[in-house]
């Protein structure tokens, strides 16, 4: 018995995950209530008696067991297809595991099936793979619990519905069905990166699963190139805000305070994501925010990257990223008539007018910069971006 | 020295509690545990269903099940320490994270006279 006050980051919650992939594969998908509810109890049992015993030596093989044990008692005839799965995952229990087991990659493509709408896959991602409540998913998606209950009742009944199971694909399919599982990790990432500055900790908390999955998931190339990206992003997020937690701009940013270990993992990453023969959108994002990192910005590098990305994933988001770049190169007037090309299709984008309200600025039109940076601070919802618009309007 | 016995009574708030949450809790119940070191002589869970009570009437045993649900917080575990007086068992008791989930009782146990 020893009494560890700091356990694994996380522990419940990837317990959680785990447990309830191997239950459901056992049960089948139709039955993740069941399945959920088993791990539960399992939790419970340790918030009961933990800390009155100490906690185990092997605490998550101590969870498997209880959670084991219950479901055998509830479902006495499937109890040697359960006691089977979950010997399997005891003897292969990776305390500090690098890589996901089978049943929770099967888990995760599942909750990631291409016919669920992407933020239900996150929803469901976040609470059947990452162990995170609804209250905690509302809380790091910033919508409401019911909404995000709702949700997911409406994912798993369309799993029973059409009667998903949970297989993993061939080793020739898995490639194509890992890009939805990435698509949802990044858009974790995202979520979580796009405010997490604040004192909204369940936020960061998808920023640190979005990059474990992307650790874990099968290490293609292209799982490399999301993990550098993501790495390479994080590593500059302590700088991003300054001591109010106000945002500050590239040039702004205090570089001794990026974090270095996570630029050595991005590098690696990349390294290993040169290998296949596929460039995905991943492979560039994670190129630029690579040339971010140097002392001296090579911008007209940056704005070929983007050219790259727009041939592989055109979009009007990333559009704007290049008009921004544009106007790097080309001076502040040549961005401006790039990023207001896309005046319409983004309207409701708030780094839409804080783009076009900056590059006005620099243009030397402070009409037309007030005008923008107010809409971004009209549209923008986190108080702290709100704050900094409200500045620049008076700045401009 | 003497030997004091917490009862941890429950009052049942841990309905919704998050994997997360769970994990903090249990973290705090170490913290405070590490922090008595050796003072700790024993301490248990007790089993919160099956319970039984019971009564002498009129010369039969009747068992009742249990735990007694007059009262609102049923006994949800104990933990036997060691303290000076009461007023130090007290102070060790003060960080206890239980206070956050029911409430303690502290008794001394009746020591035996030395022979």
């Amino acid at each position: 018995m020893t009494d560890v006050p700091a356990f694994v980051d996380h522990l419940f919650r990837r317990s959680a995950g785990r447990m309830t992939a191997t239950l459901a594969r056992v049960l089948g998908a139709n039955h993740l209530d069941l399945a959920e509810d088993f791990v539960q109890e399992a939790l419970m049992a340790a918030l009961a008696q933990w800390p009155y015993s100490g906690v185990p030596e092997n605490p998550e093989g101590w969870l498997f067991r209880v959670a084991r044990n219950r479901a055998i008692d509830v479902l006495r005839k499937h109890a040697r297809a359960i006691d089977e799965a979950f010997a399997v995952r005891e003897e292969a229990l990776p305390r500090f595991a690098h890589e996901l087991g089978d049943d929770d990659l099967r888990m995760m493509l599942m909750c990631c099936d291409e016919r669920l709408a992407p933020e239900t896959r996150l929803a469901l991602t976040l609470k059947i793979v990452c162990g995170f409540s609804v209250d905690e998913i509302a809380r790091a998606l910033l919508a409401t619990p019911d909404a995000i209950a709702q949700r997911i009742v409406r994912a798993k009944k369309f799993i029973r519905d059409n009667a998903i199971e949970l297989t993993l694909p061939s080793r020739e399919e898995m490639p194509r069905r890992l890009d939805s599982v990435l698509d949802v990790v990044y858009l974790m990432f995202n979520e979580g990166y796009a405010a997490s500055a604040g004192d909204n900790l369940v936020r960061r908390d998808l920023v640190d699963e979005a990059i474990r999955l992307g650790e874990e998931l099968p290490p293609l190339p292209k799982t490399h190139a999301l993990a550098a990206l993501m790495h390479l992003q994080r590593a500059r997020l302590a700088a991003r805000v300054d001591a109010a937690g106000d945002p500050l701009l590239l040039d702004e940013q205090d570089r001794s305070l990026w974090d270095r270990d996570a630029i050595t993992r991005g590098l690696k990453h990349m390294e290993l994501a040169a290998a296949g023969d596929e460039l995905t959108r991943f492979h560039v994002e994670a190129e630029i925010a690579a040339e971010h990192l140097f002392d001296e910005t090579n911008w007209p590098r940056i704005v070929e990257l983007y050219d790259d990305l727009m041939a592989i994933a055109p979009s009007a988001v990333v559009a704007l990223n290049r008009a921004i770049a544009v106007a790097m190169v080309d001076g502040p007037q040549a961005g401006l008539d790039a990023a207001s090309a896309l005046e319409v299709e983004l309207d409701d984008y708030v780094p839409l007018h804080a783009t076009i309200g900056e590059l006005a600025r620099r243009a030397g039109d402070a009409a037309r910069a007030r005008e923008h940076f107010r809409r971004a601070a009209d549209l923008t919802t986190t108080l702290p971006l709100k704050r900094w618009f409200v500045k620049r309007i008076q700045g401009a | 020295m003497a030997k004091y016995m917490l009862l941890l009574r429950d009052n049942g708030s841990f309905a919704g509690i998050s994997p997360e949450e769970i994990q903090r809790v249990i973290a705090r119940y170490s913290a405070w545990r590490q922090s008595l070191g050796t003072r700790i002589v024993s301490a248990s869970k007790l089993r919160d269903s099956d319970g039984r009570v019971l009564r002498r009437d009129g010369g039969k045993t009747v068992v009742m099940d249990g735990p007694y649900t007059e009262t609102k917080e049923i006994v949800g575990g104990y933990f036997l320490i060691e303290a000076d007086s009461y007023d130090h068992a007290i102070e060790l008791s003060r960080d206890c994270p239980h206070f956050d989930f029911g409430t303690i009782e502290i008794r001394e146990l009746q020591p035996t006279p030395t022979a």
